[in-house]
C-alpha cells in the first residue's frame, strides 16, 4: 500500500504530539502540574500548572510542523489533530483514574489533579473540554506558522516574557515595592496572583513592539576595549549594590549564590580549564569548613583562633588535600577519574560521620560555635555583611582565574585537556600542571567553605553531600565550561532562581538532571560559552562552513 | 630487567604505593589483632561470610549491566543504579497488591514470578529509554559528554520516581516460605540468603549463555570488538546496543527484587550506593568481562560483610560497621588506581581505557 505523503507527515506529527503528551502525563504524575497550579500566569485565566501540561504538546507539534512543507489547509488540519492525539495520554489517565484508585501507587494521581486536567468539569464533559482545549492550543501552532518569521519570533518572545513575569510576580513586586514611583507602574500589571488580564495584553504588546524596534545591523567586529571595560564596570557596580537594589529579602539567597560562584570558579579550573571531571568536589568545601570549625570552635579546641588567624591554615590544608587527591589519580582519565573522585568524596563524608573520628570532628552532631570574622570592632554576621565578604573573595578569585586563563599555566591546562599525550610530548609537565589545577580548585572551594562555616557558625556532615558537587557541576555546564561569566550566569539561574520559587524546590534535581542531558544534547558549550571551547565543539560545522564558503568563492 | 622497571618509577608512584602499603599493613595488623582478640566465634564468621555471599550475588547481577554496557560502548552507564531502583521500587507496589489480594501467601511462586517480571520489564524499559534519549545521539561526542548526560539522567530518574511514588520508604512484604533458616554442614543460612544466592547464580548462568551462545550475544561481542566492522558484516549496531541495555536493565530489575528480599525497604535513593558498589565489583573483576563481574561482586560482598569486623575491630575502631561503605569505596579507589583492568580483565591499551 502506498501512503500519500500528507498521511506520512501527519503520522510523524502525531507521533511527536504523542511524545509531548507523554511528557505532559509525566509532569502531571510527578506532581508539578498540581504544585504549580496555585500560581497563575494570568489571574483566574491561566495557571502555571495548565501551561505545564499543555505546552509540551504544543511545542512538539510546533517543532514537527516546522519541518513540514504543506499548504495552509493541511497544516491547520495537522495541527488540530495533533492536539487531539497529544491529549490522549492525559485522557487515558483520567479514564483509568475514574475507575481505579491510582493513588496507592502514584501519590499525585489525586482528585485535585483530575480537577485541574478537566478544568473543573465532571469526567466526560471534562475529557471533552481537555481534548478541545488541547486541539485549540495546538491549532495556534499551525496558525503561528502562517505568519512571517519576524512575527513568529516576536510572538514567541512575547508569550515567554508573559510567562516569566507571571511566574515571578512575587519577586518582581518585592523588589519594585522598594522603589516608590516604579512600584505603582508595576503594580498596575499584576493581580493578587499572576498578571491581570489587561496587564498581560499590555505586556505582550510592549514586548512585541520592542521586537519590532528598528535595529541596527550588528556587524561582528571586535568589541572595542573601552566599551568592554564600561560593561564590566557596570556589572561590578550592580554586584556592589545588589543587596541594596534587591532588598533584605534576597540577602540569604545572594549569599548562597556567591558561595556557589566561588565553588564554581574553583571547579571551573579543574573541569573547565584542565578537563579533569571531579565529582567529589564537595570534599574540599567540607575540608575548608571543618578546618575553620576545628580551629576556631571552643568545643573541640582549648585555644580557639579567630577567623582571620584560622583562614591561612584552612587555605593551606585545602590546597594540600587537593594535591593529596591529585597524586594518586594522575594517571586516570575521563570517567575513571570521575568515579575515583566520587569515591573520595564519599569516603570523606563517611569518615566524618563515623563514631571513630567523633572526638576530633564532632560526628553527626557537627561542630558549633565557630568564630565569625571580625574587622576591627565590626563582626561580620548579618547576611549583607557576609555578602560583601563573599564579594571580596569573588573579586580576588575572578581576577586570579582570569589571569590564569591565558597564562602559561592556563594554556598548559587547556593543552592537557585537549590531548594529554601531545601535551606531554610538547614538554608540559603533566604532574605539576594537574596538581596545580587540583590545588587551585581545592583552594577556592575551601575558601567558600570557611565563609560557609562562619556564616552558620556551625558545620554538619549532612550539608556536605554529593548533591553539592552536582549543583556546582550543573551550574558550570549551564554557564559553559571554562567560561568565567558562565559561572555567574549558571549560579544565578540554578542557585538563585530555585530559592525564589519555593514550589520549585521539590523538583530541583529533576530539572537539573533533565537540564544536564538537554544541555549536552543541544548546547554543549553552555549559555555563555568560552570562545575556544565553542570552536572546538562546533569544529565540524566550522570546517564545513568555511569549506563551503571556499567553494562558493 | 629490574633496572629498566625501576627507571619508569616516579615520585608519584612511590607515594601511591606507600599509601597502598600503609593500608595493607593496617589491614593485616587489624586482622591479626582481631583474631588474637577472639571476640567473634567461628559461627559468627560463617554467618558473616554467608551474608557477604548473598550481598555479593546482588552486586554481581547489577554489575552485569555496567559490564555489558562498558564492554560495548566503553562508557560507564552512571544511570544504571537508577535502572536498578526503578524496577525494584515499582515491583514493591506489585508485591503489595498481590499481598492484598492474598496471592502472596497462597501462590508464592507465581507471585514471585509476577513481581520479577514487573521489575525486569520496568527496568528494561527505563534502560532502553535512557539509551535512546540520552546516549545514542551523543555516541560520537567527546568522552566527558556522555558521562555528564549519564549523571543528569541518573538525577532525573531519581527525582522522577520520587515524584511518582513519593519520597517515603515503602516496605516490601516478606514471603512466608522464605522465613526461617536452613543448616547445611553446620553452616546456618537464612532462607532468604539461599534464595538470593541461587537466584543470582542462575541469572548469571542465563546471561552468560546468552552472551556466549546465542546469535544476539555474538552480535554484541562483535559490536564490542569493532562497531564499524560489525556494521559492515550486516549487524544492526543500534539495535544490538539497545538489546544490551535491555538485557542489562532486566538483570538489574531482577537484582532489585533479590536486594529487596535481603533488605525489604524500597525508596527513591536506594540505587545510589548499591550501584556504586556494583560498579566497583565490575571494575574489580575486570570491566567488560561477564564472569569477572560475578567474581568481583562476590569478593566485594565478602569484603564488605567480613571486612569491618576483621580489619577494623582489631585496630580498636569503635562501631566499625559504620565504615563498611568506606571499605567498599576504598576498594573502588585502589582498584582503579592500581589495576584498572581488574582481576580477570585484559590489560587495556591507552585508547581503550
Amino acid at each position: 500500500m502506498v501512503c500519500p505523503p500528507f498521511l506520512l507527515s501527519l503520522r510523524k506529527i502525531w507521533r511527536s504530539a504523542l511524545i509531548g503528551g507523554g511528557v505532559a502525563l509525566l509532569l502531571a504524575l510527578v506532581g508539578m502540574v498540581g504544585t504549580f497550579h496555585s500560581r497563575s500566569v494570568i489571574n483566574n485565566v491561566v495557571s502555571v500548572g495548565q501551561v505545564l501540561f499543555l505546552f509540551p504538546v504544543w511545542y512538539a507539534t510546533y517543532v514537527s510542523l516546522r519541518q513540514m512543507s504543506e499548504e495552509r489547509k493541511k497544516v491547520l488540519i495537522a495541527s488540530l489533530t495533533a492536539g487531539i492525539v497529544g491529549s490522549l495520554p492525559l485522557v487515558l489517565l483520567l479514564l483509568i483514574g475514574a475507575g481505579i484508585n491510582l493513588r496507592a501507587m502514584f501519590v499525585n494521581a489525586s482528585p485535585a489533579l483530575y480537577k485541574i486536567l478537566t478544568f473543573g468539569q465532571n469526567l466526560w464533559p471534562g475529557v471533552l473540554v481537555l481534548i478541545v482545549v488541547s486541539a485549540l492550543v495546538t491549532l495556534t501552532a499551525g496558525l503561528l506558522l502562517q505568519l512571517s518569521s519576524r512575527w513568529q519570533r516576536a510572538l514567541i518572545q512575547g508569550f515567554l516574557w508573559l510567562f516569566i513575569a507571571g511566574l515571578m510576580r512575587d519577586l518582581i513586586l518585592t523588589v519594585t515595592n522598594r522603589w516608590g514611583p516604579l512600584a505603582g507602574v508595576v503594580q498596575f500589571f499584576f493581580a493578587a496572583n499572576g498578571l491581570t488580564p489587561l496587564g498581560a495584553v499590555l505586556l505582550l504588546a510592549i514586548v512585541i513592539g520592542l521586537a519590532f524596534r528598528p535595529r541596527r545591523q550588528v556587524e561582528s567586529q571586535p568589541v572595542n576595549s573601552r566599551a568592554r571595560w564600561m560593561v564590566l564596570g557596570g556589572i561590578a557596580l550592580i554586584f556592589l549594590f545588589l543587596p541594596q537594589i534587591l532588598g533584605p529579602f534576597f540577602s540569604e539567597i545572594l549569599d548562597n549564590v556567591m558561595m556557589y560562584i566561588l565553588m564554581g570558579l574553583g571547579l571551573n579550573i579543574v573541569v573547565g580549564y584542565a578537563g579533569l571531571l571531579d565529582l567529589g568536589y564537595v570534599a574540599f568545601f567540607a575540608i575548608g569548613a571543618y578546618t575553620m570549625g576545628i580551629l576556631t570552635s571552643p568545643e573541640l579546641n582549648a585555644h580557639p583562633l579567630t577567623y582571620w588567624q584560622a583562614l591561612p591554615f584552612a587555605m593551606v590544608i585545602a590546597m594540600i588535600s587537593g594535591v593529596i587527591l591529585g597524586l594518586p589519580v594522575l594517571k586516570l582519565r575521563g570517567d575513571y577519574l570521575a568515579i575515583v573522585t566520587l569515591g573520595f568524596g564519599e569516603i570523606v563524608r563517611l569518615l566524618v560521620l563515623s563514631d571513630w573520628l567523633r572526638p576530633w570532628l564532632g560526628g553527626t552532631q557537627g561542630i558549633q560555635l565557630i568564630a565569625q570574622p571580625k574587622i576591627g570592632n565590626l563582626t561580620l554576621q548579618s547576611q549583607v555583611q557576609l555578602y560583601y565578604l563573599f564579594l571580596a573573595w569573588v573579586v580576588v578569585v575572578v581576577f586570579i582565574a582570569w589571569r590564569l586563563k591565558d597564562s602559561r599555566l592556563g594554556r598548559s591546562w587547556m593543552a592537557l585537556r585537549e590531548d594529554e599525550d601531545v601535551a606531554r610530548a610538547m614538554g608540559i609537565n603533566h604532574v605539576t600542571t594537574k596538581l596545580l589545577a587540583f590545588a587551585t580548585g581545592a583552594l577556592f572551594s575551601g575558601i567558600s567553605g570557611t565563609i560557609f562555616a562562619a556564616k552558620l557558625t556551625s558545620v554538619y556532615p549532612h550539608s556536605m553531600n554529593f548533591l553539592v558537587s552536582i549543583n556546582v557541576l550543573a551550574l558550570l555546564i549551564l554557564g559553559g565550561m571554562g567560561s568565567i561569566p558562565g559561572v555567574f550566569v549558571g549560579a544565578l539561574v540554578l542557585i538563585g532562581a530555585p530559592e525564589l520559587l519555593r514550589e520549585f524546590a521539590e523538583y530541583r534535581y529533576l530539572v537539573y538532571g533533565a537540564l544536564l542531558v538537554a544541555m549536552m544534547l543541544y548546547r554543549p558549550e553552555g549559555l555563555w560559552p568560552e570562545e575556544r571551547r565553542k570552536l572546538e565543539l562546533h569544529e565540524e560545522e566550522f570546517v564545513e562552513s568555511t569549506s563551503v564558503a571556499a567553494e562558493t568563492e | 630487567m629490574l633496572r629498566t622497571r625501576l627507571r619508569g618509577v616516579t615520585f608519584t608512584d612511590i607515594v601511591v604505593w606507600l599509601i597502598g602499603l600503609i593500608i595493607l599493613v593496617g589491614m593485616i595488623w587489624g586482622s591479626i589483632a582481631t583474631i588474637r582478640l577472639g571476640k567473634y566465634s567461628a559461627s559468627t564468621w560463617t554467618d558473616l561470610i554467608v551474608t557477604g555471599l548473598a550481598l555479593g550475588g546482588v552486586y554481581a547481577l547489577i554489575a552485569l549491566g555496567y559490564t555489558l554496557v562498558y564492554g560495548i560502548l566503553r562508557m560507564i552507564n552512571f544511570a544504571h543504579s537508577e535502572v536498578f531502583m526503578s524496577g525494584a521500587f515499582t515491583a514493591t507496589f506489585a508485591a503489595t497488591g498481590l499481598m492484598n489480594i492474598g496471592w502472596w501467601d497462597r501462590m508464592p511462586i507465581l507471585s514471585l514470578l509476577i513481581v520479577l517480571a514487573v521489575a525486569a520489564l520496568v527496568s528494561a524499559t527505563v534502560a532502553f529509554l535512557v539509551e535512546r534519549i540520552a546516549y545514542r545521539p551523543l555516541r560520537n561526542a567527546p568522552r566527558l559528554v556522555p558521562l555528564i548526560t549519564a549523571i543528569g539522567a541518573s538525577f532525573f530518574l531519581q527525582y522522577t520516581f520520587r515524584g511518582l511514588y513519593g519520597s517515603g520508604l515503602k516496605g516490601y512484604p516478606e514471603m512466608a516460605i522464605f522465613k526461617g533458616e536452613i543448616v547445611f554442614f553446620g553452616i546456618r543460612f537464612f532462607k532468604t540468603q539461599l534464595v538470593v544466592i541461587i537466584g543470582a547464580i542462575l541469572m548469571m548462568l542465563i546471561l552468560y549463555s546468552i552472551v556466549q551462545y546465542t546469535k544476539i550475544g555474538k552480535a554484541m561481542r562483535a559490536v564490542s570488538e569493532d562497531k564499524d566492522t560489525a556494521a559492515l558484516m550486516g549487524i544492526d549496531v543500534d539495535r544490538t546496543i539497545s538489546t544490551t541495555f535491555v538485557l542489562g536493565g532486566a538483570s538489574a530489575g531482577i537484582a532489585g527484587i533479590l536486594y529487596l528480599i535481603l533488605f525489604p525497604v524500597a525508596h527513591f535513593f536506594m540505587g545510589f550506593i548499591p550501584g556504586l558498589k556494583a560498579f566497583t565489583s565490575a571494575v574489580l573483576g575486570g570491566i567488560g568481562n561477564v564472569p569477572g563481574a560475578f567474581l568481583g561482586g562476590i569478593i566485594l560482598g565478602l569484603l564488605e560483610s567480613v571486612g569491618p569486623s576483621l580489619f577494623l575491630d582489631g585496630l580498636g575502631i569503635p562501631a566499625a560497621y559504620q565504615l563498611k561503605d568506606a571499605i567498599a569505596f576504598t576498594v573502588l579507589v585502589f582498584i582503579l588506581i592500581f589495576r584498572p583492568s581488574g582481576i580477570l580483565g585484559e590489560r587495556l591499551t591507552e585508547t581503550k581505557a
